[in-house]
């Protein structure tokens, strides 16, 4: 660790001096930049979605010199992530700090009451949305979204095994909605990783999963797994053949085939409280540089992310919607903390 | 012969000395890496991650594994010396490795411990070439039920055979599944006994328990024992490894018995932690020198270190094969296959055959470099037992601090291992086991959340342990290990009578 400081601060000196040489030329552009290491706070264990994420973007950062100082990425899982956000909210003002979410931040607070909500921090920008398919064991016998509700429905009660990831997150609010919208019920399971989930469905220890594209890709292109349909509102644009047969675009939606379910997963990032908007015009600008690079948009293409990119009045409009979805959601599955 | 093949083409993959290079440079931070407590193998590889993004993939899996089996090798070294295991799977490493330190026979101890885990890595490699495809599938056949079933089966033979009372091996256990059901519950998404303070939201973390329990709860011993460390006029030279590679092979059922453990749990995936134990469990009960474990024992070194390296090796076949992370480190191992744009899962082996079998060679050959780097250091690491216990007390304190606040980056938690620390030392002063404990916090969430998620799956029936085959073996093979003590004891005495009675009868 220590090396690695230092590291870092020789990194820095470097910086300043970069700084001052390009002084004047820079400080009519940029009004505000770090001027220590930023930390990069992951409310999620290492290894997962987000984590590699933050990861992959520290990487570019720093082999594309995007940003004169450090970035450390620092996970901060504890209680569903809520230590993360708990951290940020309680670091107003400090402009060396950013958080990278998912869709905890929204579920956490409201499975757990831990006080904390999006309006506590200040939002800088969506980095992608992360889509949701329904997958089935090659073998099962349903071919379309709308046979397998119809054996859902057919079949008794719990009979139907979701496996997902986590518990009253992402997951397992896209089953509620299932159930809601079909009227059927499932024995839902939560395990610890979207890589677990994807292996079970394989093992037929349980009867389908709304993995991520990137957790169960390998297992459709070992023809182990398939996919139903995309929860969202149009097919994934990319029409290269991950299969022999199959491209992510010719995943039909859920809507196609009679499950109107729209849900996707925000990657987005956010400051303390406090911060001023020339330091939340730093990091908009940095995240645009770093979508420009080839090793995020390879990225991009490999997990088959929704690209949107949004910042300002845009992402918080939608952060609003978005929260009020997931409180409509988890108050009708009744998964609201009591 | 194909994978032999494949094998020499990956060696052919291996020979670029830059390669090589990075492989030494892995090799010497993992050891730095399992040296520090808290500073795990996980965030090590986490940590160095980003780094090696502009090298080829290649090289940039042969770098960050090699970090992996340093830790590997390094985590035995403190635990022997200082017991404060610095990695999870050394704890059960501390049982016995720490006595013989203290014996003076400190080389004798990290002779066997690296001898021991570079077997065990050995035998998960070979196995690793020949019989990936098939142990993948077998893998799969693993639902919550069998995962259960084995976290039980670790549990079951640990328990019942240790010196203390029965009764305070139960209070130990306990308190470790009660630490270890702090915090978020994985099955419904709720708190449990946070009282509403954002420190407890992390639960307690299973290393920093265990750096204050054995770490600092060991230094206020030996404080009160007259500020030494005992054994620190132990004679080391590169000749004690050779008498240790003389004396080893007595031990081949017990090494052979840990490997096929650690293999197993790495697959499965249990992981390294539960194959120590489990694996020492095993060889203390089926040992002929069982009674006098803990009090240093070669084989009681031997049996946890060769299992942790075949698991943490072997945990690589379903991160490869399945895309499922075998051991914390594994899941980052698995976050930079995705970044380097590789996809695991059944078609890597086809589709990226300089990655797999560059990978697999390079395994080979870094065990082969770790053992020659850590062997050729025993003496310096012995030699820091000969450093005045008043110098070395207070930077062995700094760095247990160091390690603690590492895993969370939580100033809160060097209180906790603090905490800990005294509560280690009270255990001790009332004879009650740590290891229960320990193994409880370790596997309590697991153990846990794996049972109801069976009983999730089978609607509450208690018979989907005995479902099918495979799980109805290993959760019978559990309860006979539990029952052992009683079953042995009962048998000796229907049979003692029955002799009596025998030697009694011709006297009519």
């Amino acid at each position: 660790m220590a090396r690695f400081r230092l590291l870092g601060r020789a990194l820095a000196c470097a910086g300043l001096a970069a700084a001052v040489g390009f002084g004047s030329a820079r400080a009519a552009q940029a009004a505000w930049a770090p001027s220590k290491t930023v930390e990069f706070i992951v409310p999620a264990g290492t290894g997962g979605g987000a984590d590699q994420m933050a990861r992959v973007l520290q990487g570019i950062i720093q082999k594309h010199s995007l940003m004169s100082q450090a970035l450390v990425v620092i996970n901060k899982a504890g209680g569903a992530g809520a230590e993360g956000f708990l951290d940020v909210k309680g670091s107003a003002r400090n402009p060396h700090k950013i958080i990278i979410t998912l869709s905890n931040l929204f579920t956490t607070p409201l499975a757990t009451g831990v006080p904390f909500k999006w309006e506590d921090m200040t939002p800088v920008a969506m980095l992608a949305l992360d889509e949701f398919v329904l997958w089935v064991n090659a073998k099962a016998p349903y071919k379309t979204a709308k046979d397998f509700v119809d054996a859902a429905k057919a079949g008794a009660a719990n009979e139907f095994k979701m496996g997902g990831t986590g518990s009253k997150q992402e997951d397992q609010i896209i089953t509620a909605a299932i159930e809601q919208a079909t009227g059927t019920k499932f024995t839902y399971i939560p395990y610890k990783g979207g890589g677990d989930v994807a292996a079970q469905l394989v093992g037929g220890h349980v009867t389908a999963s709304v993995n991520n594209p990137i957790e169960a890709v390998a297992q459709w292109r070992a023809g182990e797994l398939k996919p139903l349909c995309v929860f969202d509102g149009k097919r994934i644009p990319l029409t290269e053949k991950v299969t022999d047969t199959m491209s992510w675009g010719d995943i039909p939606t859920c809507k196609e085939s009679g499950l109107d379910i729209e849900y996707l997963m925000l990657r987005g990032i956010f400051m303390g409280p406090g911060a001023t908007p020339e330091q939340v015009a730093f990091y908009v600008d940095l995240f645009k540089r770093v979508r420009e690079t080839p090793e995020w948009k390879d990225f991009m293409a490999k997990g088959a992310f929704n690209t949107t990119f949004m910042a300002d009045t845009e992402y918080k409009t939608w952060l609003g919607k978005a929260a009020e979805t997931h409180r409509a959601l988890m108050e009708k599955a009744g998964f609201l903390a009591k | 012969m194909d994978a032999l093949l494949s094998l020499v083409h990956g060696f052919g993959v291996l020979a670029d000395p830059m390669n090589i290079l990075y492989m030494f440079l892995g090799i010497f931070l993992g050891v730095l890496i399992g040296v520090l407590p808290g500073l795990g193998g996980a965030n090590g590889v986490a940590i160095l991650l980003p780094l090696t993004f502009s090298m080829s993939p290649v090289s940039g899996i042969i770098m960050l594994s090699s970090i992996y089996w340093g830790a590997l090798f390094g985590g035995a070294i403190t635990s022997i010396l200082f017991n404060i295991p610095g990695e999870p799977w050394s704890v059960a490493t501390t049982f016995d490795g720490y006595p013989m330190a203290q014996k003076g026979r400190a080389g004798e101890a990290l002779a066997t411990a690296f001898t021991g885990s570079f077997f065990g890595a050995f035998v998960a490699t070979l196995l690793l070439t020949f019989l990936a495809p098939v142990i993948a599938r077998f893998a799969l056949q693993f639902g919550p039920a069998e995962f259960f079933a084995v976290y039980l089966l670790t549990f079951c033979s640990f328990v019942g055979m240790g010196r203390e009372s029965p009764f305070k091996v139960i209070a130990a256990m306990m308190l470790g599944f009660a630490l270890a059901a702090v915090g978020i519950d994985t099955v419904t998404g709720q708190l449990r006994m946070t009282f509403g303070s954002t420190e407890l939201l992390r639960g307690f973390d299973f290393l920093v328990a265990v750096i204050g329990l054995f770490g600092v709860g060991e230094i206020l011993l030996t404080m009160e024992e007259g500020l030494a460390f005992k054994g620190k006029s132990a004679k080391i030279s590169p000749r004690v490894v050779l008498q240790v590679w003389k004396e080893l092979p007595k031990y081949w059922l017990t090494a052979i018995r840990s490997a096929i453990v650690g293999c197993w749990m790495g697959i499965t995936p249990g992981g390294a932690t539960p194959a120590s134990f489990m694996s020492y469990g095993l060889a203390k009960r089926f040992s002929r020198n069982g009674k006098r474990f803990g009090s240093g024992e070669l084989e009681g070194v031997l049996a946890p270190e060769t299992a942790a390296h075949a698991a943490g090796t072997s945990a690589l076949l379903p991160m490869l094969t399945l895309g499922i992370p075998g051991s914390p480190t594994a899941a980052v191992l698995l976050g930079g296959l995705l970044i380097w744009g590789l996809q695991p899962g059944p078609l890597l082996f086809v589709e990226q055959r300089d990655f797999v079998w560059g990978l697999i060679a390079s395994i080979y050959l870094s065990n082969v470099a770790g053992l020659i780097v850590v062997l050729s250091t025993v003496p310096f690491f012995a030699a820091i037992l000969r450093i005045p216990f008043s110098i070395i007390a207070p930077v062995i304190l700094v760095i247990c601090a160091v390690g603690a606040y590492t895993v969370h980056n939580a100033l809160m938690d060097i209180s906790v291992m603090l905490v800990f620390g005294v509560i280690g030392y009270v255990f001790k002063k009332l004879s009650y086991p740590l290891a229960p404990l320990v193994l409880a916090l370790v596997l309590g969430d697991m153990a846990e959340s794996s049972f109801r998620q069976a009983m999730l799956l089978s609607q509450g029936n208690m018979s989907i342990f005995w479902a099918n085959p495979l799980v109805g073996t290993i959760v019978t093979l559990a309860l006979a290990m539990l029952f052992w003590p009683v079953l042995s004891a009962a048998m000796d005495r229907l049979r003692s009578p029955a002799r009596s009675r025998e030697a009694a009868l011709p006297a009519k």
